[in-house]
């Protein structure tokens, strides 16, 4: 007999050891089922963890994947964090790919790279902002449910972003020669404007993935250091006792949502200066990868702290990396996608023996030192 | 129930508890907050497993391993806080959960329930529209609604936790005499309760646990108030009484309602055209059943809840209404009904609740950012002034006791230096020690000049404090006492909406 109940203390080692655990299963899982197809669970695992962090080129690769995560995970951890679910931030990266890009594009290359990129940012991050309050107004002045109304506006953003490129005339589409009259694409950025990177060993690091640590650390300190962060923290644990000390709900609401939704847009802008140098509506664009909502689950694991939302950002692009690396002809993307299901699974599933405990058997005395870790 | 033990991390609960209740009685459970009168009859309703001892009905050993275990073994329990669907009609929520005969099958006849339900309840006095909607009742409907579900489940066993907090004096008398009839037949009521006069009224036996033992069973007709006081406490007690303050009410007025009405959650006048004068250095009591608009008054003085109409003023300038850091700035401290949810933010640290409604001054912030070291020095200056029993200012706000947790809030209203201080319901829940310790509190204010409006359920606190008591009932004042010359009668009857004799 199983039964599950609340834990009364929640003892700390438990938020390390879970998900530590939780990975640990889920690669117990994973062998039985690569067994079942045929493959050597061991030796996947070799492969898998060479393909994400071993050498160069794989961590070039890894930190690619991991920068827009970084920037998704972070805007979801920002609102999240004052219970705001804000699950918009997959449209919000479109919205600040948008206007970042617009502006890159309608400076052209003659200007100073510093300013070209500083106007990305703040116009990513602008667009985004305004695009995150539609759903932060709705909420703070017509009580409607951010979670509904952020996530419409993904679609809208999305088909926005097609409408751009592939059914107008816009500023964004490229209509100088007759190749791409006919096969819509994007204007592109010249090399000049293109984000720098630095080679520190010879392993590519984009001005991307520095600002998305900066943003990381200006939020650490937002959240720990400030009244604002402080507020923040009472309107998420109680609205009552919020309201109750007098703090402006409304107010914050709005800031909150701005600010998470700039995040998402500054990963946006990041996307078209550090990587694609085009706004991409194709369908391997920017919609194909659903750094939104993977950013959610990012901002999850990492339990809305902002520097370990950073580390799980990074793993998850390390294991997005090993998947587009281990498919091939043996091995079949299908298998890849159920081994990063079963991990995220177990991980997710794993968050609930923080909060709850399982106990064997029919003795309740028995189970009572088991550590929960290991139960996922 | 033999040599009941349930630990939880930390605090054993229970420990080895002796408890017997025959059949036919009414059978008291008395004891202080956390003396493990709802962990023992949590066990016995299946909720709990008891981690050593044993449980015997009518002489056989059983085990409950679910709640519906315990109910099948003919348990009921009445919680204090009541475990009904407000959108359900009674008829529903009384076959909610069960599963035996009409309730058992796809489709359900109502009226056949309905008739049922209301046959009980003419039998044990508890008149209830079977087909009326919860939300629709009162307080003391719904609990009459809560005894006939056990009743109908055929409970021969009834628990019943604090039944008596929501009542007026007069229905609480109706309840016992319904409890009685209930023993009469052979059933047995087992009533948890800390109120002695109650548990002398109604109870045949008392089972008195302190610090999670049991410590004596004696006859409720041969034990006196104070004894059983002495017994649940563990030492002597002053039982509530009148203490006179050094320094009487000023005749500056603190705070003045005119005209007040207010809309309650659902969007009905909860308070209706409410006025009321409350002078520096007075304790004024607003008694009255719980639902009558009480928590939707001070709310609405707080600035929590917007007023529809009339005005609030203190210290003869008007509030702004609805917007409650006007009112923390006039000077309005607020000890709320709901502690935990709005008095502090349960999940913050003792340091972050601290400084809730002062996190805006010098000693906390510097501009946008906070001085942790002054918030942790105000914060321990806090727990040593007010004796919060707390690990350290770093602990969570949620895993404070009641008691110390009504101090923290209660130290930090005071340090605003408040001109009027606003206390809903401030000893609900609190053990017998930290009551006196909050009644001390209330008097000091008071002595220092503060006005205090006093709003509780509890007539017995309000005599013993206030200097003037007004009666709430279905949001209008009804009438005002004087706590030194007025009966317990006359305001229990203003109480329940009966005109003053």
């Amino acid at each position: 007999m199983i039964k599950v109940e609340r834990r009364l203390v929640q003892p700390r080692w438990l938020s390390v050891g879970v998900p530590v655990g939780s990975v640990a299963v889920s690669f117990v899982v994973i062998a039985v089922v690569l067994l079942i197809t045929g493959h050597d669970p061991l030796h996947t695992y070799r492969r898998l963890f060479i393909a994400a962090f071993d050498g160069k080129a794989a961590w070039n690769d890894t930190i690619t994947l991991a920068t827009p995560l970084l920037f998704t995970g972070l805007a979801a951890a920002v609102a999240f964090r004052m219970n705001l679910f804000n699950i918009g931030g997959e449209g919000q990266l479109y919205i600040g790919a948008i206007t970042g890009s617009g502006v890159a594009f309608w400076l052209g290359p003659h200007h100073a790279k510093t300013l070209t990129i500083v106007l990305m940012c703040v116009c990513g991050a602008a667009g985004a902002a305004i695009w995150a309050l539609i759903p932060g107004v709705l909420k703070a002045f017509g009580r409607t449910n951010e979670i509904i109304t952020s996530l419409m506006l993904n679609y809208v953003a999305g088909l926005l972003l097609t409408y751009m490129i592939f059914d107008s005339a816009s500023p964004w589409r490229d209509v100088s020669t007759v190749q791409t009259r006919s096969f819509p694409q994007s204007v592109a950025l010249q090399p000049s404007q293109f984000w720098p990177a630095v080679h520190p060993g010879g392993v590519v690091i984009p001005f991307g993935f520095l600002l998305a640590f900066g943003v990381a650390a200006a939020l650490w300190v937002l959240f720990r250091l400030t009244r604002f962060g402080y507020e923040m923290n009472v309107i998420g644990d109680s609205q009552r006792a919020a309201r109750y000390s007098g703090m402006r709900t409304r107010r914050k609401i709005l800031a909150v949502m701005a600010i998470s939704g700039a995040v998402a847009g500054l990963g946006g802008a990041s996307q078209v200066g550090d990587f694609s140098h085009v706004l991409d509506a194709s369908a391997q664009g920017l919609q194909a990868a659903n750094y939104g909502y993977t950013g959610i689950v990012v901002a999850a694991l990492g339990r809305y702290n902002p520097i370990a939302v950073c580390l799980v950002g990074v793993l998850l692009g390390g294991l997005q990396n090993a998947g587009l690396f281990l498919q091939g002809a043996d091995f079949p993307s299908g298998l890849v996608g159920v081994m990063q299901g079963i991990i995220l699974f177990c991980t997710l599933g794993g968050e609930l023996l923080i909060r709850y405990r399982v106990r064997l058997g029919r003795r309740a005395r028995a189970a009572e030192t088991a550590p929960a870790a290991e139960v996922a | 129930m033999r040599g009941i033990t349930k630990r939880f991390p930390g605090v054993v609960a229970n420990d080895g508890v002796d408890f017997e209740a025959a059949a036919g009685e009414v059978h008291a459970l008395l004891g202080e907050n956390g003396a493990g009168k709802s962990t023992l009859s949590n066990i016995l309703t299946g909720l709990y497993r008891p981690d050593e001892g044993e449980i015997s009905l009518y002489g056989r050993p059983v085990q409950f391993d679910s709640p519906s275990d315990a109910i099948d073994a003919g348990i009921g329990m009445v919680h204090q806080h009541f475990r009904l669907v407000p959108t359900f009609t009674v008829a529903e929520n009384i076959i909610l959960g069960e599963h035996r005969e009409e309730a058992r099958r796809f489709l359900i006849d109502p009226r056949e329930i309905e008739r049922r339900v209301s046959a009980l309840g003419e039998r044990y006095g508890l008149a209830v529209d079977s087909g009326a909607r919860v939300w629709q009742l009162s307080v003391g409907e719904q609990q009459r609604v809560e005894i006939l579900k056990a009743l109908y489940r055929e409970a021969k066993i009834l628990i019943l936790d604090e039944p008596t907090a929501v009542l007026t004096p007069q229905e609480a008398e109706a309840l016992f005499s319904t409890l009685r009839t209930m023993a009469g037949e052979g059933r047995t009521v087992i009533f948890i309760s800390h109120k002695l006069h109650e548990v002398k009224a109604v109870a045949d036996r008392v089972t008195i646990l302190r610090g999670g033992r049991s410590i004596s069973v004696v006859r409720a007709a041969e034990a006196s108030p104070r004894e059983l006081a002495a017994l649940m406490v563990g030492r002597d007690v002053q039982l509530a009484r009148r203490v006179d303050r050094e320094a009487g009410p000023s005749e500056q007025v603190a705070l003045e309602a005119r005209n007040l009405s207010v809309r309650g959650d659902r969007g009905e006048e909860s308070v209706r055209e409410v006025s009321f004068t409350l002078r520096e250095g007075e304790i004024l009591g607003v008694a009255g059943v719980a639902g009558n608009g009480q928590r939707e008054l001070a709310e609405a003085i707080t600035g929590m809840r917007p007023a529809a109409q009339g005005s609030v003023a203190v210290c003869g300038r008007d509030l702004r209404l609805g917007d409650p850091r006007s009112a923390i700035r006039a000077g309005v401290a607020h000890v709320p009904e709901d502690r935990l949810g709005t008095g502090v933010a349960p999940s913050l640290s003792i340091a972050e609740n601290a400084v809730l409604k002062s996190y805006r001054g010098r000693s906390a912030s510097r501009g946008p950012l906070l001085r942790w070291r002054g918030i942790h020095e105000q914060a321990r200056d806090l727990i040593r002034r007010y004796r919060v029993a707390a690990p350290g200012t770093h602990a969570r706000a949620r895993d404070l006791s009641g008691g110390n947790l009504q101090k923290l809030v209660l130290g930090r209203e005071f340090t605003g230096r408040p001109s009027v201080l606003i206390a809903a319901s401030p000893t609900r829940g609190l053990d017998v020690g930290a009551i006196e310790t909050v009644h001390a509190y209330l008097r000091e204010a008071a002595t220092d000049g503060v006005g205090v409006l006093l709003i509780s359920e509890d007539l017995d606190e309000i005599l013993a404090l206030a200097d003037r008591v007004v009666v709430v009932y279905e949001g209008r004042l009804t009438g005002e006492f004087d706590p030194g010359t007025a009966t317990v009668e006359e305001i229990g009857l203003a109480m329940a909406g009966g005109e003053r004799t």
